[in-house]
């Protein structure tokens, strides 16, 4: 029995789902009902909830929508070059997108291609998975001087996210680069400013940044943290791979290790923050062979915060940030330690600033009050859940239209329609996978796993011929 | 075959997102029986760097890629955890689902 169960689910995965439910269900002549949901964004969150969907529901319909005209999010624009083993799981959202009750639609922007309500008289399921593409910043002075770039900017532009193909950061204009956060983020891009350029270049990373990184003259990089070697946000995998870089000096205060009973505390309660502290302290005790002045530096830098950003001497460009000293403080009503000013300054002189401390949310229309991920009508304590929109993070949005009514819902017919009556060119999955084809092609002529099409237009082209 | 291989065989649901390379922790397995886990061999530091990362994380908790089937393993019974995680944010703590 259960021999002839497997047999029949591999070729046929559906009828799988009727035999085991019970024998008396038997094959219904009837379809389910089709329960048409939305996902709004193609990166990992949204594949997953679209791969639960289907499995989860029998008449699930799924229509994944993106802005762009390729689909993975992150996982193509986000993920280092140099990481190629992250992104093997795009063969698993393809095999999602290649379900008959799956389809993506790409370079479909919410907002000016189709409406958030329209979405939602079209759909029973609507599921916000746009993730989070602006940035925190600072608030401090001298924020808005040339050569200083959030951390996703500069990624971006490596990674030929068409939004950011001409950023164009000089990295030629000094020695040394200070990067503000120690997450992953900043020792992914501490990482491709030092590492050998032979490296990259047999990665998908764009041959413009190729072309930049060789020629940059930056051979010293800051990662800079307001708290200590203990409360570091990065992880153990990543913090490994830069601290054995070829060639790279690692440099790190054996003075900022000294821990306090409260970092003994944090460290017993999280595996991840114990493991990066080992790392660190190892680090710092290594002295590796000073051979050669080519040899370029990472330090890190902790207990310090920027405060504002100081003009090199032709005005414009950034020449060195101000920092201040901390020292960390328990807060009474969360029990985490924060770090305060203690009012002793200092400068570090740089070229290029990238700002690696976080991001936030795209409004589609305001604020989106929700409550574990389904969204309320307003913020007010008596609100009311709304039926059938969901948030997969915090995202902004503030729809003070009033609820459709529950009315017949066409799902992808719908959305076809209205696309239609927008006069959207839609890049299907098929459409990608020319694309796809495109940039394998044109990378197998310079040894890289892919050549990316970096412009709106070239994608638009490739994924229609 | 390792574990996640023979899950694959088995038609059991065991994510395996970067396919065995060390690069998730789609994988996680719980060897139910001490006795086991301590007849495997130590994880390395890439397994263990991974295992940071794994949603409800135990003492005898393995990659399921990395865990390779042999005669010595006979009888060995692996449970899944509740939930896999993949793609976090950094310094995220999921509150238990």
């Amino acid at each position: 029995m259960a021999r002839g169960l497997r047999l029949l689910s591999r070729e046929a995965g559906r009828l799988r789902l009727l035999l085991v439910q019970g024998p008396t269900r038997g094959f219904s002549a009837s379809a389910p009902e089709p329960l048409h949901v939305c996902i709004v964004g193609s990166g990992p969150a949204g594949f997953y909830t679209a791969d639960r969907m289907l499995k989860g529901h029998e008449g699930a319909q799924v229509d994944i929508i993106d802005r762009l005209p390729t689909p993975f999010g992150l996982v193509r624009s986000g993920v280092a070059p140099d990481h190629p083993e992250t992104k093997i799981v795009v063969n698993q959202f393809s095999r999602v997108a290649a379900n008959g009750r799956c389809s993506f639609f790409g370079n479909v922007t919410l907002g000016r291609d189709i409406s958030l309500s329209e979405l939602r008289k079209t759909y029973h399921v609507v599921v916000l998975a746009y993730g989070a593409e602006s940035d925190r910043s600072l608030g401090i002075p001298g924020e808005d001087l040339k050569g200083i770039h959030s951390a996703r900017e500069f990624v971006w532009w490596y990674n030929g996210h068409p939004d950011m193909c001409e950023l164009s950061p000089d990295l030629k204009n000094a020695e040394s680069a200070v990067v503000l956060g120690q997450g992953n983020v900043a020792l992914d891009v501490a990482r491709i400013l030092l590492r050998c350029k032979n490296e990259l270049a047999t990665t998908d990373i764009t041959d413009y940044a190729l072309d930049a990184l060789r020629g940059s003259t930056i051979r010293r990089v800051y990662l800079v943290g307001r708290r200590g070697p203990v409360q570091a946000a990065c992880t153990a995998k990543e913090l490994r791979e830069i601290l054995g870089l070829k060639n790279v000096r690692i440099c790190i205060k054996e003075t900022d290790l000294m821990t306090s009973p409260a970092d003994e505390e944090e460290m017993r309660n999280s595996r991840i923050q114990r493991r990066v502290f080992e790392l660190l302290s190892k680090a710092a005790s290594v002295h590796k062979d000073n051979n050669c002045n080519d040899q370029k530096e990472l330090h890190f830098v902790f207990f310090r915060r920027p405060t504002r950003f100081i003009p090199s001497e032709n005005g414009s460009t950034v020449g060195a940030v101000e920092l201040e000293k901390t020292a960390l403080k328990g807060d009474e009503v969360t029990g985490k330690q924060v770090a305060v000013g203690t009012g002793e300054f200092e400068d570090l002189k740089c070229g290029l600033v990238l700002k690696s401390i976080g991001y936030k949310s795209l409004p589609v229309q305001g604020v989106v009050p929700n409550v574990k991920g389904r969204v309320l009508s307003s913020e007010s304590e008596t609100a009311m859940v709304e039926t059938g929109l969901y948030v997969v993070a915090s995202i902004l949005e503030d729809n003070k239209k009033s609820v459709p009514s529950d009315s017949k819902k066409h799902g992808r017919t719908g959305l076809l329609e209205i696309l239609e009556q927008n006069n959207v060119h839609f890049v299907p999955f098929c459409g990608w996978e020319k694309i796809d084809s495109k940039e394998k092609m044109s990378g197998q002529l310079r040894n890289k796993p892919r050549e990316k099409i970096t412009t709106w237009d070239g994608l638009q082209k490739a994924a229609n011929e | 075959m390792s574990m996640l291989e023979t899950a694959h065989e088995n038609d059991i649901e065991l994510e395996g997102a970067c396919e065995g390379s060390l690069a998730c922790s789609t994988c996680h397995v719980i060897v139910t029986d001490v006795n086991y886990y301590n007849k495997l061999e130590d994880p390395v530091d890439e397994e263990n760097d991974m295992l940071d990362l794994a949603f409800g994380l135990t003492e005898t908790s393995r990659l399921g890629c990395q865990v390779i089937a042999s005669p010595e393993l006979d009888g060995i019974r692996l449970a899944l955890p509740a939930a896999t995680r993949n793609f976090a944010v950094d310094g995220y703590v999921t509150k238990s689902h």
